[in-house]
């Protein structure tokens, strides 16, 4: 099944945000940003700014009639700050203008006096200071002490990576209308309509009931639009209040990457115990996040990390202590991964120093160090004391490594740097084992609200939101499935929060695990209604029929050999249909429902079972199960420039029994890309002011297709054994852990920087730009020279 | 009106395009449903009845918003009608005589002429575009760097071909674009029909979220036309989804199909006998200056001159004027509502500036030739400059950039100077003094500053046909479609001995303008090249600039650069 809006796409007819049809009067928003990174504001004069024709309004802190606030965790976060500006850029005043020229030619009248106050602009001096979000988060097993002491090798050392845009191709977008009722009507490019909902709600101080959310589709999301796409909504809202006029917005891209938050960056400093062989015997790794101003989702990010350190590896000993950094930097945010990147970057950055420290291959060292069930003293338990559920890691190991032709590669690549002094390749294999399930337990709900109509037409309601990733088009799938109807049937309706209320956002990687789950059992509860109908249609008992290929099959007439496949079934389905009258279509068994006055319309409601996390202890079962991967890379590295060369990338991931092959293979190759790109060419710079340098895709490289090799191989790995939880008709989330088989790369790069020199360290800044490979090449070499 | 208003429609029926199915409303705005209706398989034989004619060729643009809404009416009658078929073999002076009386300029779009009236010339064709509910092309950042915008713009080659040419809307001034044809990707599809390019980029799960995917389909559209399949139809097209193998996918596939007969080929082999648009034109250079207080924001005028003597007189009439050739450099600025100069210059409709001249010793580059006809025609004739070429910028931007739009803003990062410097280039400039030559070295004065006097137009360029060995290297954070860090561009010659007979090492991004290592030159001349030379040499070149920090890179990465650079072209001398 083509994802649901394939042609729309490629027709230009797919209607986003921004682009749906104009309502009579509507204004536009442009934000008046302060010149500091940190200022007390003094005073505001709107009034060259009011003066200009076509200007509405210039809205401040003064304006909001509700709660100044959109912090989605803690009450730090005001949707325009009164006294303070906290970053650089900050909006500190909005105009409202009849279009896009007036409003941001009238923004640049609007006088602001500031007074500059002491700016901390990076983690390092957030630490030297002691800003902090929040009190330091734990996580720790074992006697971290006492094993680390005992260890026959120890290393300690440092390891930072750079946060990373989310370059969502379609940049935050809102509009906001109020009706004659006074009902707020909000159109949002959001992956969290109800907590846009609710923001709107508390900055306009009326109750949420009094609020509608939509999402038609986003433009890309990756985290960027969970929490960061309230405050413009919340902003055109206000606006639509105080002038009476519809409202929108959609930020010019520079905007866009000046305003919002980003992926954290994190400094890892670790200290490592392991034996000869490169075992791990005790590991104790000290983050710091740097959260920038406000305290949005930082902490389940932090946590994330601090959970995905050990990626796939058993460690009996570990302490991981998590802090966020306060500085006045925009606001960090979810992106892609969640922080579970960062965690497995500090967690693969350690197998390696480990690998070469002992002069073993790195691939050995990963792998003795896996996760293993059966095992005594138990291998096979998180330092946050969850059993890794149905653990792949090994079997799917040795199948890549077949599959990629590891062993035979690695002994070329060790030639061909023999004779190529000046150009050297690296081979590195790196595996993914990632949690699915958010962090904080209650989200871990949802809900659908699926309606037939009488002539057997269906429209789908779900809590998710479509950002491309192919949701709608797996619930489309779900509810046929479950249905026994044509996909065709089901029109997917725009994501709404009065039809849906009190959603998650689509997010963590669950957005088909749990809306699937709350469609499936809309549908279950549909069919449970239709089937007694059917039954007597056919003259049959319920039990005994089979809903297939749009129709209803009497079961018993088929015999013991119906199929459980849905295409044997469906073929059974119709061949049967031709010769007998026990069949019947389904839009007839919903005509003949509704004339038997049977409702044809339910809801359905899913929660994850078992799950449960305890922060404060650091400990629990916050994962439902685990996605894992495998990815293989090589790169090619020239010594006069550090410039590399992705040649061949091999993936081979699990999806369980996929909902959708195309779009799980989309995430797989779309989440490597992404991730290559956050560890290679996109590069984050700030100037001292703390403004953003690279604020456009002319400074800021997102990779393009030059940059993704042809020999690229992607496997979706077939497990042997039945899974022992039950996701939704077996599969498994798929959004964000490819994103983390792109370690792959920097691991690939770091083992050929190493074949410039000393290979005992090799140190590696990332992302590991050219600069950077011709900087950590200078490092081996200078240590090969002395 | 009617009459000479007609001609602009009748542009349209040398094409035997209808402008509008038969019976659509006459007040027609260019509305995407409206607009797929039109799209239908074109009907050669036309309305039939005149009364159908004139409801078909007739249709109104309104102006969506500002309180200066106007509409014009165009029509045409069949007599009219039948009087143009011979438009053809009319000779582009004939055709100039006739454009010229007219005074509403129009642009085509999905072979629908619309009339450009009440416009702001400096506004970008992507906001036209979407004001006009045309939303299909998107804006992914409005600096042409995303490719979202992408449209096909009907260009002519030196023998006259029409081609489709992917271009970046959000660069494009709509003044610029009287008489011009595009095509968007609402215009592709044959109603529920999809056009090849988009069942295959449907059929290999080319889209996620499809925000960049109309990019996708014009750019693999355009290749598509022009037998072109590979990663550079695609490389200035950025997806943040799929990681572009679907993509990539997509194009192999398309590869392997005929090119259809169909109504884009048919439009392109009818643009070829009679160009839409010769350069011979100037509607807007008139309509601009006329209309000058009547335009929403102030630009004073957009002139569209069809020779050199044309804009030289345009200039000295209007100091403060700006030259705007391929716009990607002032459309950035203009795309970001800056405003560049009260009055524009445009020159992309001057045939002299076109012109590509190649003879055993030298090549005349016209300073108007876009760089990608640089790639196909003068391929291995430079090779360094066959090396640069696919580095300089993505396909969208080298249709449009021009290497006098290059040396006119004298950026110390234009990958073209070095090569350029690398050559002892020459240019060919004129003023109101006359044509004077002016070589190369000496040209950049200081940053963005050359010793072209303000009156001045570079016309051309001569790059004299070296035999020395010649290479280019650029690195950037990433190695498509980037600004360089530190660019390179070396010709060497050596004797039999090895030794230095000519050298020249240019290099774009270690100071603040395009730069000859001149000391190390020097050095080298006379020597023999070997391990010794090459460490003195790169010792030199270390010290030789003193480059800039900044976000691209910092002053010692450049400066290592600057001498690893040439220890690689030496190395790979070797080979």
């Amino acid at each position: 099944m083509k994802h649901e809006s394939a042609v729309g796409h490629v027709t230009g007819r797919a209607v986003y945000t921004d682009e749906q049809r104009e309502p009579v009067g509507l204004l536009r928003l442009y934000p008046v940003q302060a010149p500091h990174a940190h200022a007390r504001i003094r005073a505001i004069d709107a009034s060259a700014a009011l003066a200009l024709p076509g200007v509405h309004a210039v809205l401040t802190a003064a304006d909001i009639p509700g709660d100044n606030n959109t912090g989605p965790i803690l009450h730090d976060e005001p949707l325009i700050p009164a006294d303070v500006v906290s970053h650089y850029g900050q909006a500190v005043a909005w105009v409202v203008a009849r279009d896009n020229a007036t409003a941001r030619a009238a923004a640049q009248r609007v006088q602001v006096a500031y007074e500059p106050l002491p700016a901390c602009l990076s983690v390092d001096q957030a630490i030297a200071e002691n800003r902090f979000h929040m009190r330091p988060a734990r996580v720790e097993r074992g006697d971290v002490s006492a094993a680390m002491a005992g260890a026959a090798h120890r290393l300690s050392g440092e390891v930072r990576c750079g946060g990373q845009d989310h370059f969502y191709l379609e940049t935050q977008a809102s509009w906001a209308a109020i009706d004659g009722d006074g009902l707020v009507h909000v159109s949002a490019s959001t992956q969290h309509p109800s907590e846009t909902q609710a923001m709107v709600a508390h900055a306009l101080g009326i109750p949420s009931n009094r609020v509608v959310c939509r999402c038609l589709r986003m433009g890309g999301g990756f985290g960027g639009k969970e929490t960061q796409a309230n405050t413009f909504a919340a902003v055109a809202a206000l606006a639509a209040l105080r002038t009476g006029h519809p409202v929108g917005i959609q930020l010019p891209r520079g905007l866009d990457m000046q305003l919002t938050g980003k992926r954290h960056p994190f400094l890892g400093r670790f200290e490592v115990g392991f034996d000869d062989h490169g075992r791990l015997l005790a590991l104790d790794v000290d983050m710091v996040a740097d959260g920038g101003w406000s305290c949005d989702l930082s902490p389940p990010v932090l946590m994330r990390a601090m959970v995905h350190v050990d990626n796939a590896y058993h460690c009996a000993h570990v302490r991981v202590i998590g802090r966020i950094a306060k500085t006045h930097l925009p606001s960090n945010t979810a992106f892609r991964g969640f922080g579970g990147p960062q965690g497995m970057l500090i967690g693969e950055e350690i197998l390696d120093r480990i690998a070469r420290h002992l002069r073993l291959p790195a691939d050995q060292v990963r792998e003795r160090n896996f996760y293993q069930p059966g095992q005594t003293p138990d291998r096979n338990t998180t330092h946050y004391g969850q059993p890794v559920v149905d653990n792949h890691i090994g079997a799917l190991w040795t199948q890549l490594k077949r599959s990629s032709e590891f062993d035979r590669r690695r002994s070329q690549i060790d030639d061909f740097n023999a004779a190529h002094p000046n150009r050297k390749r690296g081979l590195a294999i790196t595996p993914v084992k990632f949690g699915i399930s958010f962090n904080k337990t209650e989200y871990n709900q949802a809900g659908a609200l699926v309606l037939i109509y009488q002539d057997g037409s269906i429209q789908l309601n779900h809590g998710g939101t479509e950002m491309g990733q192919g949701l709608h088009t797996k619930m489309i799938g779900v509810a046929a499935r479950t249905l026994g109807v044509a996909p065709t049937r089901i029109q997917i309706m725009t994501t709404s929060t009065d039809k849906v209320p009190n959603t998650s956002a689509t997010a963590a990687s669950s957005g088909s695990d749990l809306n699937g789950q709350a469609i499936k059992a809309a549908c279950e509860t549909l069919r449970a209604r239709l089937a007694p109908v059917a039954a007597e249609m056919l003259g049959g008992a319920p039990e005994d029929l089979v809903f297939a290929d749009d129709q209803v099959v009497l079961q018993a007439s088929v015999g013991a050999g119906l199929s459980r496949d849905p295409e044997e079934l469906a073929t059974q389905g119709r061949s049967h249909k031709s010769r007998s009258h026990r069949s019947v279509g389904f839009a007839e068994v919903v005509k003949a429902a509704y004339n038997a006055r049977i409702s044809l319309s339910s809801t359905g409601y899913y929660r994850t079972p078992v799950i449960h996390w305890d922060a404060a202890a650091g400990k629990g079962h916050p994962f439902y199960y685990f996605a894992y991967g495998g990815a293989v890379c090589e790169v090619e590295v020239c010594g006069h420039t550090g410039v590399h060369q992705l040649r061949r990338v091999d993936l081979l991931h699990d999806v369980g029994d996929s909902l959708n092959e195309g779009i799980d293979r989309g995430q797989i190759e779309g989440g490597f890309v992404q991730g290559m790109g956050w560890l290679t060419c996109e590069e984050l710079r700030f100037a001292d002011t703390g403004r953003l340098l690279t604020d456009a895709p002319s400074t800021y490289k997102i990779p393009t297709v030059a940059d993704v090799p042809v020999e690229f191989h992607v496997d979706l790995y077939r497990r042997t054994e039945a899974p022992s939880t039950d996701v939704i008709f077996g599969s498994k989330g798929v959004g964000e852990p490819p994103l983390m088989l792109a370690l792959a790369v920097r691991e690939a790069l770091r083992d050929a920087v190493a074949a410039f020199g000393d290979a005992r360290e090799v140190l590696l800044d990332s992302p590991a730009t050219p600069e950077a490979i011709h900087r950590a090449i200078g490092r081996v070499c200078a240590k090969a020279s002395l | 009106m009617g009459k000479r208003q007609g001609l602009c429609s009748c542009g349209s029926r040398l094409v035997g395009m209808p402008l509008a199915r038969p019976g659509e409303s006459v007040q027609t705005s260019l509305d995407p449903q409206q607009q797929s209706s039109s799209e239908k398989r074109p009907d050669k034989s036309g309305p039939t009845t005149a009364d159908q004619q004139r409801k078909a060729s007739r249709h109104v643009w309104t102006h969506k918003s500002g309180s200066t809404a106007k509409s014009v009416q165009t029509s045409l009658d069949p007599q009219e009608r039948r009087g143009l078929v011979a438009w053809g073999r009319l000779t582009p002076s004939e055709r100039a005589l006739i454009f010229a009386s007219m005074d509403v300029p129009s642009l085509r779009v999905n072979f629908r002429d619309i009339a450009l009236t009440d416009i702001d010339p400096t506004e970008s064709l992507l906001r036209w575009l979407r004001r006009a509910r045309l939303t299909g092309t998107k804006e992914g950042c409005g600096d042409g760097d995303c490719g979202a915008c992408t449209v096909a713009l009907v260009e002519h080659d030196t023998d006259g071909r029409a081609h489709y040419r992917a271009v970046n809307a959000c660069l494009l001034p709509i003044g610029a674009l009287a008489g011009r044809e595009v095509v968007t990707v609402e215009g592709l599809a044959d109603g529920e029909h999809l056009h090849p390019v988009q069942q295959a980029l449907v059929d290999t799960a080319g889209s996620q979220c499809g925000y960049c995917t109309p990019g996708f389909v014009m750019s693999l559209f355009t290749g598509f036309y022009d037998g072109e399949f590979d990663d550079h139809v695609i490389d200035g097209n950025l997806c943040r989804c799929t990681g572009y193998q679907p993509i990539r996918k997509a194009a192999a596939a398309l590869a392997t199909q005929p090119r259809p007969m169909d109504r884009f080929s048919q439009a392109l082999e009818a643009a070829s006998v009679s160009p839409l648009v010769g350069p011979d034109w100037t509607p807007l250079a008139r309509s601009g200056e006329e209309r000058a207080d009547k335009v929403r924001t102030h630009q004073e005028g957009f002139h569209l001159p069809t020779s050199v003597a044309a804009a030289l007189a345009l200039k000295s009439t209007h100091p403060e004027a700006a030259w705007i050739a391929g716009a990607t450099d002032l459309g950035v600025a203009l795309s970001r509502g800056q405003r560049v100069a009260p009055v524009l210059i445009a020159l992309d409709r001057i045939a002299e500036l076109h012109q590509l001249d190649i003879d055993d010793t030298h090549v005349r580059i016209g300073a108007g030739v876009p760089l990608s006809r640089l790639e196909r025609e003068l391929g291995g004739i430079f090779p360094a400059l066959d090396q640069m070429l696919p580095w300089f910028a993505a396909r969208q931007v080298k249709n449009r950039a021009t290497l006098g739009g290059n040396l006119g803003s004298a950026s110390p990062i234009g990958d073209l100077l070095p090569w350029l410097l690398a050559h002892d280039a020459v240019l060919g400039v004129r003023g109101p003094g006359g044509t004077r030559e002016l070589p190369i070295d000496g040209y950049f004065l200081d940053y963005r500053k050359t010793a072209l006097k303000p009156d001045e137009l570079i016309v051309s360029v001569r790059v004299p046909r070296l035999h020395a060995i010649q290479a280019a290297c650029k690195v950037c954070k990433r190695q498509t479609d980037d600004i360089s860090i530190v660019a390179a561009v070396y010709a060497l010659t050596l004797d039999d001995q090895r030794r230095v007979e000519h050298v020249r090492l240019a290099y774009g991004g270690v100071a603040a303008i395009p730069k000859r290592a001149v000391a190390t030159e020097a050095f080298l001349l006379g020597r023999v090249l070997d391990g010794d030379t090459l460490g003195a040499a790169c010792a030199l070149l270390r010290d030789e600039f003193t480059p800039l920090d900044d976000h691209r890179g910092s002053a010692d990465y450049r400066r290592a650069l600057t001498a690893s650079l040439f220890a690689k072209f030496v190395e790979e001398l070797g080979r």
